[in-house]
């Protein structure tokens, strides 16, 4: 099975966004912050992560960053999901390695539109 | 509403327009029509009928029919067409066209996404090797939608349903809370208000038409018409674009299907457009 990596410091966010991805078909891990992601991430690459921008210790962005230094962290397909919608804050985090973006607040057919547009799902369910 | 409401609205969408409103479906009429009807100061559907009836004035004739169009639509909606326009279509009729101007339609566009996805696409230039110019059109019943097709701003919701995040900041810049295409995209489409029910004769030339999605909101005995004045504006190498389950086979000899391609077909070069 597939696994996407929920990352966001909102406990509600994270359920709401789990119910979302489970039914996409992806088994799904948490973590509130980007220490605790990359934690994850060097026990167990997921193959997809959705990542909030603002959290405390560490940031979306600077967790993404390390991550795509890390070993096999190039591989994940992360998509943004955040409140922040300025352009120039987009354009930041696709150089940074993003593959889609999400802003908030968001919806099952956002998230289904975005992970089709990134490739990870098709209409039959999830990519090869 | 009354019965006798909903009949008249039933009525009055397919004399007007051809469109297939199903009386049973009152919830959607009620949805469709409330916004109508307070913006004419009405307290209800039933007030407006009721005026509608006392009136009988053209224009709110027609904002009522308008109003009964499927609004339904999403930047690269289906994503599959819009792949097949770049790869297959757009260099196959670059090859034939040569320098030529390429005339695309998006037929019953609603509020502008088909067509601007079109344009976007256009816009990157791939499949054109001769650097022809492709020019956008697009057409809708309802004046309403045209007028917000032709400015071209959109909100979060429906820039995040269809569209890859790299067009959002490539393409749009962001006013308030909302997003509005480039001058660039928009200036490649061209917008009018148009009848698929009515008289398609002076439309013009197009090398392709999307028309997705519309034929199954028109009433069964319209569609051979329709798809007939479509073909007519179609060269004999023309492509017509349906959605996934539409087909004009068994209702008109106008098209062929493409093997393996649904939705899409040609213009049968047998067909002879009806003088």
């Amino acid at each position: 099975m597939k696994t996407c990596l929920l990352v966001d410091d909102s406990r509600v966010i994270r359920k709401v966004a789990r119910r979302i991805v489970e039914d996409l078909g992806y088994e799904v891990a948490e973590a509130a912050d980007g220490l605790e992601a990359l934690a994850w991430c060097r026990a167990a690459m997921p193959d997809v992560i959705l990542l909030d921008w603002h959290m405390p210790v560490m940031n979306g962005l600077d967790f993404l960053r390390q991550l795509r230094g890390e070993p096999g962290g190039g591989a994940p397909h992360v998509v943004f999901c955040t409140v922040e919608n300025e352009p120039a804050r987009i354009r930041e985090a696709l150089a940074a390695g993003a593959c889609e973006y999400i802003m908030k607040p968001f919806d099952g057919d956002i998230i289904q539109a975005k992970f089709a547009e990134a490739g990870l799902i098709t209409r039959e369910g999830i990519a090869a | 509403m009354s019965p006798e409401d909903i009949q008249l609205i039933v009525a009055l969408c397919r004399q007007r327009a051809g469109l297939k409103v199903d009386p049973a479906r009152t919830y959607l009429i009620e949805s469709r029509l409330g916004p109508l009807a307070r913006r004419e100061s009405y307290g209800s559907v039933s007030e407006l009928i009721a005026g509608l009836r006392a009136r009988r004035e053209e224009p709110l004739i027609w904002a009522l029919v308008e109003a009964m169009t499927s609004p339904e639509t999403a930047f690269f909606r289906d994503r599959e067409p819009f792949a097949r326009f770049r790869d297959e279509i757009l260099p196959t009729l670059s090859r034939m066209r040569g320098p030529e101007t390429i005339r695309i339609w998006s037929a019953g566009c609603s509020t502008g996404q088909e067509a601007y996805s079109l344009a976007m696409i256009a816009e990157a230039g791939v499949g054109v090797e001769t650097g022809a110019k492709v020019e956008i059109y697009g057409s809708d019943l309802s004046e309403r939608c045209i007028e917000k097709a032709q400015a071209g701003l959109y909100n979060q919701f429906e820039v995040q349903r269809g569209l890859p995040i790299r067009q959002l900041v490539d393409h749009f810049e962001k006013v308030d809370e909302n997003w509005r295409l480039s001058p660039r995209i928009r200036q490649r489409v061209r917008w009018r208000r148009l009848n698929l029910a009515g008289d398609l004769s002076q439309v013009g030339r197009f090398d392709v038409i999307f028309c997705r999605n519309v034929l199954c909101d028109l009433d069964e005995a319209v569609r051979p018409r329709v798809l007939e004045g479509l073909a007519a504006a179609l060269p004999a190498d023309g492509f017509l674009v349906l959605g996934a389950d539409e087909s004009p086979l068994g209702l008109t000899d106008a098209y062929r299907p493409i093997t393996g391609r649904d939705g899409l077909f040609a213009r049968n070069p047998a067909f002879r457009v009806a003088a």
